[in-house]
């Protein structure tokens, strides 16, 4: 499921045992053209485990306001646990099929590309039909006269044919399922990004950063049905999600200078202190004056859709620090502590279907059994526990279960699942 | 006066039990459920037109264009546009006329809404326009550049016929949080009222701090009016204070 099991998965890498002493991609033993990658066999245990936390945060942003959303990242700046998602994402696509690019080819490596898009789908296809039991659930039960007007959301159940068609050409998604589509398309991008990765990384991105900012020059966007766009921009997000990959094929080793210096470190520092202020306004209305309100009207709206600048360097700053300040080596990494969110980022795209099912599921109890704010803090622990658990029956299927089919299937299987899911 | 006493007590009891016990069995009557920390009553923006039509003793003439949010079906008078009007009269002197006119824009985008306001407006001539819109834009997912374009539209032609706004945004509705996203709209309200002095009654905020607070439970799946009614209720109270202060019509203008 990650790089880990890909990377002694695949074909050319049986070194399972190589110890993750190496600094990460600095040590680059595999060389290529323009593009390096990491030493075979380690496992980034720092990626597993902020991967797992963005899907924490993601369940939790995903659940009605209570006490725990107090803890999600998106309350102390700008950014969110979407960009880690998407970025990290990005990280480990690029080298589980990065290296199968290398060391195979461009249709082995689009061929695992394209049945990992297939399982994200597949995926999304389930949350949707959870989706549309719940809110044909709401529409027979819930007659509130507050809300009628809320209830034209029902409205589309009217037309199921067109609704259930629409959804699976990915057009019509409902709140709180926006993440998946996205993946999907960058992921589909993947193989180009890849084959452009290794032709010139550093233009890969430039191209990736062009592309970024003729979106918001021209105001291009991905329609969705009935009407409107897609709530993540996959024109966009794909910026961060370039940046990823760049930075798993070498990138981050060529940047470690920038990332060492003390002037990144504080200019990182400042942003984040001045996104931290900024958002305190929002929840302390009384300190809204305080406010230039020129600064305002150059800043609002900080856009979600399109992957907002503010946003994307305040991520870049979370990632600076991130780096310097928990190196690889960090013992705490092997805590039994961590271990729950190192779990759950190793089989990231089951848990985060999870993440999106328990929302539903917490919104439903809250709903019709209690609400109050014990019940909702309830909620959200038993929610991450279950993820845990279930991380935990998946690892337990992969090491022990699956091991008695023969060895070469079991490790291309892991192979295709790796990629950044 | 024992009774009374007691009574209240009793009451005391019963809003502090309130927010932990499931609400709905357990809905203050009294307005103190309307209660609201004073940030969400006050705002910056100013009502010039107002503030001069009522120390001019001039009869104020409002006008709320909303949605189907704005009325309860089958108790129009329970509504929050007369609930208003009722507040505002008895808060402003006693020759203050006020006439509280609602149009309803059922089903209609804010750009939809924004196209009828010329003629709107040419057909009565109210002081002030509480807008309530996005709840539409929401429901059909309308790109929020696209709407906060309509918004500006909108009270720009508000104001062009001279008179004031007050924006109100969305209602707060947790039953369909998971299918209805609503921040994407509310942010872009609060741009267009920075952005044009307006001020911006926040409806949403309002009604989750009542169901947070637990006066009230606004997950009910309740068919009767009454849970509606009261919301109502405490929506026009807040607005009239709302619309006092902004108008910073003083003790002078008012009652009490």
């Amino acid at each position: 499921m990650t790089i880990a099991d890909q990377v002694t998965g695949s074909t050319i890498a049986g070194t399972a045992g190589a110890k993750p002493a190496e600094a990460k991609p600095v040590a680059a033993k595999s060389r290529a053209p323009a593009i390096t990658l990491p030493a075979i066999g380690e496992r980034e245990l720092r990626l597993d485990l902020f991967r797992g936390l963005a899907l924490w945060l993601i369940f939790i942003d995903h659940l009605p306001p209570n006490l725990l959303t107090w803890f999600t990242i998106r309350n102390y700046g700008f950014s969110d646990a979407t960009e880690i998602f998407i970025f990290i994402s990005g990280y480990t696509a690029a080298f589980v099929y990065g290296r199968a690019m290398l060391e195979s080819s461009f249709v082995i490596a689009t061929a695992r590309i394209l049945r990992r898009v297939w399982q994200i789908y597949v995926a999304h296809v389930f949350l949707f039909t959870i989706f549309l039991a719940e809110i044909s659930y709401v529409a027979t039960s819930f007659e509130n006269p507050l809300y009628t007007e809320e209830m034209g959301i029902m409205d589309f159940l009217k037309q199921p044919d067109v609704t259930i068609v629409q959804a699976l050409l990915l057009r019509f998604r409902p709140v709180n399922m926006d993440v998946l589509p996205l993946y999907i398309v960058l992921m589909l991008a993947l193989p180009l990004i890849l084959w452009s990765m290794k032709w010139r990384p550093d233009v890969t991105l430039a191209l990736s950063a062009l592309l970024y900012a003729a979106t918001w020059e021209f105001d291009l966007y991905f329609s969705a049905y009935p009407n409107g766009f897609w709530a993540f921009n996959p024109l966009a997000w794909q910026l961060l999600f370039v940046f990823g990959a760049w930075c798993a094929l070498g990138g981050a080793r060529r940047m470690s200078r920038i990332l060492a210096s003390p002037v990144t470190m504080w200019i990182s520092i400042a942003y984040l202190v001045a996104a931290f202020y900024v958002t305190l306004t929002w929840y302390v209305p009384q300190l809204g004056h305080l406010m230039p309100k020129p600064l305002e009207q150059w800043m609002y709206p900080i856009d979600k859709t399109d992957l907002d600048v503010l946003r994307f360097t305040h991520f870049l700053a979370l990632a600076a620090l991130t780096v310097r300040f928990l190196p690889r080596e960090w013992p705490g990494l092997k805590s039994p502590w961590l271990r729950p969110l190192i779990l759950c980022g190793q089989h990231s795209l089951e848990i985060f279907c999870l993440g999106v099912f328990l929302a539903f599921a917490g919104h439903f109890i809250l709903a019709e059994v209690a609400g109050g704010p014990a019940m909702h803090a309830l909620i959200s622990l038993s929610g991450i526990l279950v993820m845990w658990g279930v991380a935990w029956v998946i690892s337990w299927y992969k090491q022990v279960a699956d091991k008695s089919g023969t060895k070469t299937k079991a490790a291309a299987g892991n192979a295709d699942l790796a990629g950044g899911g | 006066m024992k009774a009374k006493v007691l009574l209240s007590l009793i009451l005391l009891c019963a809003g502090l039990v309130a927010p932990s016990a499931r609400a709905g069995e357990a809905v203050p009557a009294a307005p103190a459920a309307c209660e609201l920390p004073s940030y969400l009553l006050t705002t910056e923006s100013q009502l010039h037109k107002v503030a001069e039509t009522v120390k001019a003793g001039k009869p104020l003439e409002i006008l709320v264009i909303g949605s189907r949010s704005t009325t309860i079906p089958s108790s129009e008078d329970s509504s929050y546009p007369a609930r208003m009007q009722a507040i505002l009269k008895d808060k402003l002197p006693p020759a203050e006329t006020v006439h509280v006119s609602v149009e309803i824009q059922s089903k209609k985008t804010a750009e939809e809404a924004a196209g009828t306001f010329v003629k709107l407006m040419e057909a009565k001539t109210p002081t002030l326009v509480i807008w309530q819109t996005g709840t539409v834009d929401a429901i059909r997912a309308i790109d929020p550049d696209d709407f906060r374009g309509a918004v500006t539209e909108g009270v720009a032609a508000l104001q062009n016929a001279g008179a004031d706004v007050v924006l109100m945004n969305l209602q707060y509705s947790p039953r369909t949080e998971t299918m209805i996203s609503a921040p994407p709209y509310l942010d872009n309200m609060r741009v267009v009222a920075q952005e044009h002095d307006v001020p911006l009654f926040d409806r949403f905020a309002m009604m989750r701090q009542w169901n947070d607070q637990g006066q009230f439970d606004l997950f009910s799946p309740s068919r009767g009016p009454e849970l509606a009614k009261q919301v109502h209720d405490c929506i026009g109270r807040a607005l009239a204070q709302f619309v006092i202060d902004a108008a910073h019509l003083g003790p002078a203008q008012q009652q009490n």
